[in-house]
């Protein structure tokens, strides 16, 4: 392209959907919410057959229905949550901050560390994420450490792929070699010099992992491996429910939605977070 | 006078103005005839591509043309609308942007690039197309027009690829050219090659241009007519020789005067003073050592030099000659493969994590590229302020007090601590760069090219700002540039670095007196000459030796520049190691000819023809 073709009189502007953003995180904030209230604000208790019809409809005393056994599906849901929410967020927490910290480890130091973490990555990566679920959980048995654990290791690697990456073009700056030539240890040029620089792609990396470990923790539940009955996150609540499918019972139909509403919203708002548009558009 | 046609591009009181009203360019006025090439002058911030911009119709964001008229040919370009306007641009009008490279998709073959704006216009089949791209190959001086359109952009020089850019420009034949300082990012060797084939297409093609440019003796070269700008107002517009002849505006005066900077009074150093930085034998390079204890790729060779405390020691070089690859080293970012770094007396140990505080503390790097140079994601407050706490555990309020001091120093107002460096102006980024240098309170700067990207008045005062801390602090300087005429200004021990090796090393007769080393010789010669006609009347040897480039392979002959040297003995230079030789002036060469031999062949070159 010739540069004059490349001039445009008028700056291109892009609609930007601040309201998309506001939307997706409020119900963000909601699943949150829930996570937290979820057991107090349950009606009925989660664990206990409180009605004789089973997929019962929605009534006045059962908001949501009932489930396979007639226990009260708004109760499990919102106790669901707690658990969904509670072994994703830590696990993306976990996989995000040792993803980052080695990426950036590796990228400063270069060379053998980076050679031996980078091979590290590959061999983890290389395992189908399930079967490696499999394995751990046969060997260790099912609990929350267990599945919050097993969640981090499998997606940390591709965490650590994107910030080595990003990293990596970041370290080539006469900035960090400025750092360097000052003397600063590999903590600092990682605190100082590196990580203010990929705040944006962290943040959107976490919402990404914390989008795919809700989904194998539903995954994980819904082979039977996740939580054990009666606990029961939202993948669980759609395996234990599948019966009800061929008379499309809410009790099937809701956790399955409750899923795909959380993941859609974490990624529209890590997309649409404040900041994020001006640092593209710095690039 | 009233008889003659109209003009073939007038511009009439054209006011371009940012968002708030300010005027960027108040009421310019002015015509080019046909065939006609005229040059825009003006330091950075006259508003000299604002007005290039605005002929081809276009405001930067921020930016709106207020009134005025542009017309070129028949055509009024500002009441175009957008559609009509872009099928302009690039056909009729045409831009050639400072940097090539930029403007260069890597990924595509050159050829197809440059006839892009004939098949998006439509001007042409993609055949006739190619066929006059060749042609304009050819009429640009390219080597191989046959083939160079096939290779792709990293696989050309950079005065190449600003050549090539030049026939895509002229390739729909347009009415008007625009030039945007096309040569300023090059090398002064390969400046020549690029200006004369500019010269000759225009001429040849018969093409109208606006030569926009903040080098006067470049514009010498090529301009007709000069329209000097200031602060976005016309200050005087005459024909190139009575403007050299004769300025009439005081500010023309001052470009004229700028255009040669005066000599600075070097800071007393005691002769018998101990050298601060003593480096032997340097060999280093990139890609590792191999078995032998040689780099991989080596760019430096056997380098030796002294800078005393307090003094200023220019390093020169074409492009790739290894002069960044040097401060690397001695800062200790590259280790070096041969030789030693003493500092103050004690050897220096190779790799930065092997030196003491006191001496990370005492060399400071200054990077050539300012925009990268800082952390974008910091203040200048926090940038400045890592280096006070690192060398001088300064913090809070002392740290403050400091920073304000740093940014007084370097002539930047203490409001500025609070910005981001996307809110400063390429200037202000170096003179912050330099200030971070600064902090550590260093007793050698490495300056690497720290005024090439800044404009004549933004890096005069930086230079003094240099001068002045040589003389206040003591400070000593390895000042690494292309620009002869500044280190001539500011430096009183010369380095010329070749391929790599040194072939000429002296106090300032080095780029004075004669004889010098042939490259030497070149170098100089090569640096544009105030006065027109001087591009046509350079020999056809200084030609040859311009146009060789740098190759790799040169580096492995014994005296790196005998493919290019005028004055080679073939049997001897290419097959032994060239003597090291001390000529009168003080300077020691590397060069199988005598002094007596050097002298009377650069006198019979340089003598008038
Ligand atoms: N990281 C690297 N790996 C391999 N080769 C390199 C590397 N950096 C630079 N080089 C090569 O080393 C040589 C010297 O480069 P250097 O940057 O020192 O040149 P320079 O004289 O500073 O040029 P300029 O005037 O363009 O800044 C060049 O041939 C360059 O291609
Ligand atoms: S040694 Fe020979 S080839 Fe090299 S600069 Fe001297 S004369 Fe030229
Ligand atoms: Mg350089």
């Amino acid at each position: 392209m010739s540069a004059a073709l490349e001039l445009q009189p008028i700056a291109r502007r892009r609609l930007s959907l601040p309201l998309l953003g506001l939307l997706s995180g409020i119900l963000v904030l909601a699943c949150l919410l829930l996570a937290l209230l979820g057991p107090v604000l349950a009606p009925h208790p989660p664990g206990q057959i409180v009605s004789p019809t089973v997929f019962a409809a929605p009534s006045r005393v059962f908001p949501l229905g009932t489930d396979y056994l007639g226990r009260d599906m708004l109760s499990r849901l919102l106790v669901g949550a707690r658990y969904t929410v509670g072994t994703a967020l830590p696990a993306a927490l976990l996989a995000s901050l040792l993803g980052t910290g080695l990426g950036m480890l590796a990228a400063v130091r270069g060379g053998l560390t980076d050679a031996v973490i980078s091979r590290a990555m590959d061999t983890l990566i290389s395992f189908p994420s399930l079967i490696f679920s499999l394995v751990i959980v046969a060997a260790l048995g099912s609990s929350l450490a267990v599945l919050v654990g097993t969640a981090a290791v499998i997606y940390m690697p591709g965490c650590y792929r994107i910030i080595r990456a990003v990293a990596v073009d970041i370290e080539t700056k006469d900035f960090v070699r400025a750092a360097r030539a000052r003397g600063e240890r590999t903590s600092d040029i990682m605190r100082h010099e590196i990580l203010p620089n990929i705040v944006t792609p962290v943040v959107t990396d976490f919402g990404l992992r914390f989008m795919f470990i809700v989904l194998l923790v539903s995954n994980l539940s819904f082979l039977g491996l996740g939580l054990q009955p009666p606990l029961s996150d939202w993948g669980g609540l759609v395996r234990e429910n599948l019966s009800g499918l061929s008379v499309g019972a809410p009790a099937v139909i809701l956790p399955a939605v409750a899923i795909a509403v959380l993941t859609v919203s974490v990624t529209l708002l890590v997309d649409n977070l404040p900041g994020r548009k001006a640092a593209m558009r710095e690039r | 006078m009233n008889a003659d046609p109209p003009p073939h591009v007038a511009v009439s009181g054209l006011t371009v103005t940012g968002n708030d009203g300010t005027p960027i360019v108040a009421d310019l006025s002015f015509a080019i005839a046909r065939g006609e090439v005229l040059a825009l002058i003006g330091e950075s911030g006259s508003g000299k591509t604002t007005a290039a911009l605005a002929l081809m119709g276009y405001a930067r964001p921020g930016c709106r043309i207020a009134s005025g008229g542009v017309r070129v040919g028949e055509t009024e370009m500002l009441g175009l609308g957008r559609r009509a306007l872009a099928e302009f641009r690039g056909q009729r009008v045409s831009y050639v942007a400072q940097s090539a490279a930029a403007a260069f998709n890597p990924a595509q073959r050159i050829l197809a690039q440059v006839i892009e704006p004939a098949l998006v216009h439509g001007t042409m089949t993609r055949r006739a197309a190619e066929e006059k791209a060749r042609g304009l190959f050819r009429v640009l001086a390219l080597p191989d027009p046959e083939g160079i359109g096939d290779r792709f952009p990293h696989q050309v020089s950079g005065g190449q690829l600003q050549r090539l850019m030049a026939a895509m420009a002229l390739i729909n034949g347009p009415a008007l050219v625009i030039l945007d300082e096309p040569s300023t990012a090059l090398d002064v060797t390969t400046q020549i090659e690029v200006l004369r084939a500019f010269k000759h297409a225009v001429r040849e093609q018969g093409t109208t241009a606006l030569y926009v440019s903040h080098d006067l003796p470049v514009v010498a070269q090529l301009a007709d007519r000069v329209v000097v700008l200031r602060g976005g107002r016309m200050q005087e517009e005459a024909g190139i020789a009575r403007l050299l002849a004769a300025p009439e505006h005081p500010y023309t005066r001052s470009l004229l005067a700028a255009a040669a900077p005066a000599p600075q009074s070097p800071p007393a150093v005691a002769a018998d003073a101990p050298p601060l930085l003593q480096v032997t034998d340097l060999t280093a390079g990139y890609g590792g050592v191999t078995a032998a204890g040689v780099p991989r790729v080596p760019v430096l060779h056997d380098l030796s030099f002294a800078i005393a405390k307090g003094s200023a020691l220019g390093v020169i070089g074409e492009s790739g000659c290894g002069k960044s690859t040097l401060a690397l080293v001695v800062a200790g970012l590259l280790p070096l493969a041969r030789g030693e770094i003493r500092l103050d007396g004690a050897l220096l140990p190779a790799r930065v994590q092997d030196r003491t505080p006191a001496q990370l503390r005492a060399v400071q790097i200054v990077f050539q590229m300012a925009d990268v140079a800082l952390n974008p994601a910091s203040s200048v407050a926090a940038s400045l302020s890592r280096p006070l706490r690192f060398y001088h555990d300064l913090r809070g309020a002392a740290a403050r007090r400091r920073v304000a001091e740093l940014l007084d120093m370097v002539r930047l107002s203490p409001g500025l601590a609070a910005r981001f460096p996307d809110e400063l102006s390429g200037g202000q980024k170096q003179r912050v760069n330099l200030a971070r240098a600064l902090a550590a309170e260093p007793a050698l700067l490495l300056c690497d090219e720290v005024t090439s990207a800044l404009d004549t008045v933004v890096g005069a005062a930086v230079l003094d700002l240099l001068a002045e801390l040589r003389r206040e602090l003591g400070i000593a300087i390895m000042f690494i540039s292309h620009d002869l005429s500044t280190v001539r200004a500011i430096c009183e021990q010369v380095m010329i670095l070749y391929a790599g090796r040194r072939v000429e090393l002296g106090g300032r007769a080095a780029l004075r007196r004669r004889p010098m080393h042939p490259y030497t010789d070149l170098l100089l010669s090569s640096v544009p000459e105030l006065r027109p006609g001087w591009l046509e009347g350079i020999s056809f040897t200084h030609l040859a030796e311009a146009a060789g480039g740098l190759m790799p392979a040169d580096a492995q002959l014994p005296c790196p520049f005998f493919r290019r040297c005028a004055v080679h003995i073939p049997g001897t230079c290419d097959v032994l190691l060239p003597p090291h030789r001390v000529l009168g002036k003080g300077s020691e060469i590397l060069c199988q000819r005598t002094e007596a031999e050097l002298l009377d062949m650069q006198q019979t070159a340089s003598a008038p023809a």
